[in-house]
């Protein structure tokens, strides 16, 4: 995101206006020290950012390591072509699709909701403790929370399944993790656990920053708490929602690696395989290195396409560019 | 919804609200507070069950596993030795180009913002990553773990719009006085920049304490280089689906321990040694990170 503040270019015109030709260049040796503070780090992020991406050729070549580059075959699309008529590579489209959509849905309610509510906690260190809390599981990692993840839902002495078992519901302990069909659910739940605290950050924020008079004039055309959070808070986070959202739109092919990695298994693994996995296995395990980056190559153009759209939609709605 | 509720009373509106508060704090803490209890309670015990909030038969075998000086004790300190570099060369760098791009005479200032700041929209994919490191020789080097990732573009935006914040008087009088950049940035604008760079510490350290990935896709054939978080997840997928296997865990097997040690509760004490640091240092730094996710905006 772009932000040079306002002013700032105006600001550099008019400095540099009405100074002569000649004057440039001892403004640049003026900032000879500026550029030692920031030129070789640049060449650090060219190295480490951009100057990988000329190995995308490799996504149009049959590339064998053995070979160097002039003597690699040049195959144009097939690569592509091969990837949209393979089974797999679908199937693990609708994964990251669904996993993704899925996990923007129940993230975006869930943090919202909680945000809204705990706003109207009104005792402060009850809402300041219940904050800190929210917060926790965000700083540990997939594997500690794919561990608690598996643990809570074990057959045996799960709490999931003594719970469930105590209240009734069920004769005899779920084996949730080998069920197919409930994964991208607990992927979608524990990415609530994980992250909805976190999330509601941003929006606690906005909500804070809602003018109380909104609520006192709420207040006295006779607006209950339901009215005031239905038409004063949540019409008061509308901006940053639909800017959340429609940045998230750039995230579609970015279901997570982690969590699909760490608690997918054999049972479940044509639910439970991303494209990010899929250019693992290609990649690295198989070594089918032009096949796995074509995949990652639609990934990043995909994302880099939405991306631009939704910052176009952003405008046109009127709220900030995101970049 | 209209059809009923003219207005709940406020006190019955507050008791449901503390309540529905309350029972998330409990799925938040109970996962934690539960695996606290199995890594206290004898590995054997554990298998038959029934441990929830209380260690049934206490136990500080599970810990004295961790750190009796075998794999899981000297990855302990591969997490340690990259958390504690990484932190120290990542805020040195980010802040140094932050205030160089945050110089409103640089000519260079925008440029560079644009190129870091893209660097957070894309990347070259898995592949060719990997490519680079290899042929930077930084496979199964400890290096690894802390040149790929030692400028990251939210961090870096976040420090810029901190240092803009600041008087710009202060910078001038500096320079007035005769000091480079490189002195004003190192004995004026630093120390100012404490908050910003306790956020960006906290942001750093996390995700250097967390990762795996990188020792798994770059590392993973020197054991030497394994960090807590890899030995962790060795562990998670060796026992994900049969807790109650009672072999001893591995770098664990001291003779005495036998069957107090199980790969569940070894699991557990790890997973409390890995959560703990970050556990006891965030609350404090609570103030500082929501500043900066509000700075960062909707950057990330």
């Amino acid at each position: 995101m772009e932000e040079i503040p306002e002013g700032h270019m105006q600001l550099n015109h008019a400095e540099t206006a009405p100074m002569l030709r000649a004057s440039r260049f001892r403004r640049l040796r003026d900032q000879k020290q500026l550029m030692w503070m920031s030129l070789p780090i640049l060449a650090y992020v060219f190295l480490f950012s951009y100057y990988p991406i000329w190995g995308w050729t490799m996504a149009f070549q049959n590339y064998s390591p053995a070979k160097s580059f002039g003597e690699q075959a040049w195959v144009g699309f097939d690569q592509f072509k091969f990837l949209f008529g393979d089974d797999t590579f679908l199937l693990v489209l609708r994964n990251t699709i669904a996993m993704s959509v899925i996990n923007m849905v129940l993230g975006f309610v869930t943090a919202i909701a909680f945000a809204v509510l705990l706003n109207e906690v009104k005792t402060r260190w009850f809402k300041r403790t219940i904050q800190t809390i929210s917060y926790l599981p965000h700083f540990l990692s997939w594997i500690i929370v794919t561990g608690i993840v598996a643990t809570t839902l074990s057959v045996d002495g799960g709490i999931v399944n003594v719970l469930l078992m105590k209240l009734g519901f069920i004769q005899e302990p779920i084996m949730w993790l080998s069920k197919p069909h409930y994964f991208w659910g607990i992927v979608g739940a524990s990415h609530v656990w994980k992250e909805i605290g976190w999330n509601a950050i941003i929006y606690l924020a906005a909500i804070t920053s809602i003018d109380p008079s909104l609520y006192e004039a709420a207040e006295i055309d006779g607006a209950n708490r339901y009215r005031k959070m239905l038409h004063v808070t949540l019409p008061g986070i509308r901006p940053i929602i639909i800017i959340l959202l429609i940045m998230n739109l750039g995230w579609i092919l970015d279901a997570g690696f982690e969590v699909q990695y760490l608690l997918g298994n054999g049972v479940v693994v044509d639910w439970s395989q991303t494209i990010d996995i899929f250019v693992l296995k290609y990649g690295l395990q198989i070594g089918n290195y032009s096949l796995a980056t074509a995949a990652g190559i639609f990934k990043t153009v995909v994302s880099i396409v939405l991306l631009f759209s939704a910052n176009m939609l952003a405008k046109r709605f009127g709220e900030n560019r995101l970049i | 919804m209209r059809t009923r509720s003219p207005r709940l009373e406020p006190a019955a509106f507050h008791s449901f609200n503390a309540i529905v508060m309350i029972l998330l704090a409990i799925v938040t803490l109970y996962p934690f507070l539960n695996t606290l209890a199995i890594s206290f309670n004898a590995g054997n015990d554990t298998i038959r069950g029934g441990i929830y909030l209380w260690p049934r038969v206490w136990t500080s075998q599970n810990y004295k596993a961790v750190f009796a000086g075998g794999a899981i004790y000297h990855a302990f300190w591969i997490s340690v030795a990259r958390t504690v570099i990484a932190v120290v060369l990542n805020l040195f760098l980010t802040s140094i180009l932050a205030y160089a791009v945050s110089r409103k005479e640089y000519v260079f200032a925008k440029p560079i913002t644009i190129i870091v700041v893209l660097t957070m929209y894309f990347n070259a994919g898995l592949i060719p990553s990997y490519f680079l490191i290899k042929d930077l020789h930084l496979l199964n080097h400890f290096l690894v773990y802390i040149i790929p990732g030692l400028i990251s573009a939210f961090n870096m935006i976040v420090i810029r719009t901190y240092i803009q914040t600041l008087p710009e008087g202060l910078i001038e009088s500096a320079k007035m006085d005769g000091a480079g950049d490189f002195r004003t940035f190192i004995s004026i604008v630093l120390p100012l920049c404490q908050p910003v760079l306790a956020t960006v510490a906290l942001f750093v350290a996390v995700g250097q304490w967390n990762a795996w990935f990188d020792t798994f896709l770059y590392a993973s054939s020197k054991q030497n280089l394994s960090t807590l978080q890899y030995e962790l997840m060795k562990l998670l997928s060796s026992s994900m689906f049969s807790n109650s296997s009672a072999s001893v865990a591995n770098g664990a097997d001291k003779g005495a321990v036998h069957n107090m040690v199980t790969p569940m509760s070894i699991r557990a004490s790890i997973t409390i040694v890995a959560s703990l640091p970050i556990l006891v240092v965030y609350p404090f730094l609570q103030k500082y990170f929501v500043q900066g996710l509000q700075i960062g905006g909707v950057k990330e």
